[in-house]
């Protein structure tokens, strides 16, 4: 456990340390990196924790983006509106969500969680009056705050994004390691047995989808104000299968996993895009390669390597 | 009052009865054998008392409260556990964590989500106290699936005890077990507290009747006889359906 601490505690200071060094590039590289592990790491509350395959997870993620954009562009530019309404937009779409999503169980979750995310798509794609469609919502501004610093430059809008980076994963691992988290990892195992332990098992499965949604939606305000533009790509399945994808890579059931995965998936589609297009197919290739050799991903190879036990 | 009452209960699969117009009465304390051949109704019986399925007729009351709609969670709740036939343990956790979700299942803060687990000693203390109970406290950190089949039983049936039901329903708990593995269940068992009510379902006549009361005897989804233990061992008609295996008893 101090092991732990520590190592947190020095990746920590190096995150905070790393603008001194970084051109401004990599520095929004390393952004993008951090606001996409928010991301993985509320999947992996799903996926990793309750055992729920979520395949539509990147709708609360772009609907919060659209919210805030949305807001920002079309109302006012004011944070302390747009970002709660980005958050409570996502929660609320996924306490609606997990309503038809949770009547079922392993691939028919996947797929209706697959249905749920596109019908969302579809609406950002089709109505262009107030979506932008395919073209989406160009431009939008980075909040104003009260502070010596601009967001607009790249420096604070990095801390800014570090911060809630980790207060995510610090309100995460404190969720997981709760007694409601112990109980997601029950559940996980045996949906059964919890039920004659006396757990109201939907309620649990609830909870924690609409606690993923919320976290999504974090990431999705992040981005929105990072990227400054937002398009129902951000909505479809492909966006939900990469973010699988870094929680698989990373390591289901750690948090940070899944975070580190979302960081070598966004270095790699960078490097890559560079030499060739064909990314998809370079996600699938590494899809194949972590189910094969690395099925409990990084970390869990890098635990297989000290010999630490599974907990 | 009856600590559990099973009131002209069916439950059809289909067009398949599984149970049909079956009626139990189980007093506080009473530890009552149901014995039968395979698919008489036995774990669907069990089944319906702990609402993992719905009965098509008929009523279930857990000390006079009617719970025949109630989820499986409340009922729990109520003071019901049961084991399974087939081991549903958490094979991937350890034997305390195991434990540990067990103790936690009907505790208050079950649900909360802001303190870690940790932060709450009762709940730990609660889980060792159950495995040095049971002997089981050097198997304490090991993960599940590593157990001999005869410790995951007996993991199993601490699992079932840790809420410290008032009415606990065995289903086949020596199955798959050496006589010495199910001689040590069967020890456990007859160790559990008296004030326990036991619905036990077993195949092993020798082991059932040691163990309990009271017999009931299910024969293609109905209660073919109930009775004291010698009632049993004398019928003609359960002789006929064990033929050859309690012939003379």
């Amino acid at each position: 456990m101090s092991a732990r601490v520590a190592s947190g505690a020095v990746a920590l200071a190096v995150l905070i340390g790393l603008p001194a060094v970084l051109s401004s590039y990599q520095l929004s590289l390393l952004t993008k990196m951090l606001i996409f592990g928010i991301f993985a790491m509320s999947l992996d509350l799903l996926l990793g924790y309750a055992g729920l395959p979520s395949l539509g997870h990147a709708a609360y993620f772009g609907v919060a983006a659209y919210t805030v954009g949305l807001l920002a562009l079309k109302v006012a530019n004011n944070f302390w509106i747009d970002f709660p309404a980005g958050l409570l937009m996502a929660a609320g779409v996924s306490a609606l969500f997990g309503l038809f999503a949770l009547r079922t169980r392993g691939s028919y979750f996947l797929m209706i969680t697959l249905a749920l995310g596109q019908v969302l798509w579809g609406i950002a794609f089709g109505w262009r009056s107030l979506t932008g469609g395919d073209d989406g919502l160009p431009s939008v501004p980075r909040p104003r705050l009260p502070l010596p610093w601009s967001l607009t430059e790249g420096i604070p809008f990095y801390y800014f994004v570090l911060l809630c980076f980790a207060l995510a994963l610090g309100l995460l691992a404190l969720i997981v390691r709760s007694p409601f988290g112990r109980a997601l990892v029950g559940i996980r195992e045996s949906e059964r047995r919890m039920e004659v332990l006396g757990y109201d098992v939907w309620r649990y499965k609830y909870v924690a989808f609409i606690l993923a949604g919320l976290f999504a939606g974090l990431a999705g305000n992040l981005f929105v104000y990072f990227n400054g533009f937002v398009s129902p790509s951000y909505l479809n399945i492909l966006f939900s299968a990469s973010a699988l994808l870094m929680v698989i890579l990373g390591g289901a059931g750690t948090l940070v996993g899944p975070a580190i995965g979302a960081a070598v998936i966004v270095g790699l589609e960078n490097f890559i895009s560079a030499y060739m297009e064909r990314w998809v197919l370079v996600l699938g290739v590494i899809y194949v390669l972590v189910t094969l050799f690395a099925p409990s991903g990084l970390v869990g190879l890098v635990r297989q390597r000290l010999g630490s036990a599974r907990t | 009052m009856t600590a559990l009452e099973i009131d002209a209960l069916s439950h059809h699969f289909g067009g398949l009865t599984a149970l049909s117009n079956v009626s139990l009465a189980v007093a506080p304390g009473e530890r009552l054998a149901i014995i039968g051949p395979n698919g008489a109704g036995k774990t669907t019986l069990f089944n319906l008392i702990t609402g993992i399925f719905r009965p098509s007729a008929g009523r279930i009351r857990l000390f006079g409260r009617d719970v025949t709609r109630l989820p499986t969670h409340r009922r729990v709740q109520l003071g019901l556990a049961r084991t399974f036939q087939i081991t549903t343990l958490f094979p991937r956790l350890t034997v305390l964590e195991s434990v540990l979700l067990a103790v936690q299942g009907l505790d208050p803060v079950r649900f909360t989500v802001h303190r870690r687990r940790e932060t709450y000693g009762h709940l730990r203390e609660r889980a060792e106290a159950l495995l040095a109970d049971w002997g089981l406290a050097d198997r304490a950190g090991q993960v599940t699936r590593q157990l001999s089949y005869g410790e995951q039983r007996q993991v199993e049936l601490v699992l079932a005890l840790a809420g410290a039901p008032k009415v606990l329903l065995l289903d086949e708990p020596t199955a798959g077990l050496s006589p010495a593995e199910t001689a040590s269940v069967a020890e456990m068992i007859r160790r559990f507290s008296r004030d326990t009510t036991i619905l036990l379902i077993e195949h092993d006549m020798d082991v059932a009747l040691d163990l309990v009361d009271r017999v009931a005897v299910l024969f293609q989804g109905r209660v073919l006889a109930e009775g004291s233990k010698d009632t049993i061992r004398n019928d003609r008609e359960v002789a006929a359906i064990y033929l050859g295996t309690d012939d003379d008893a």
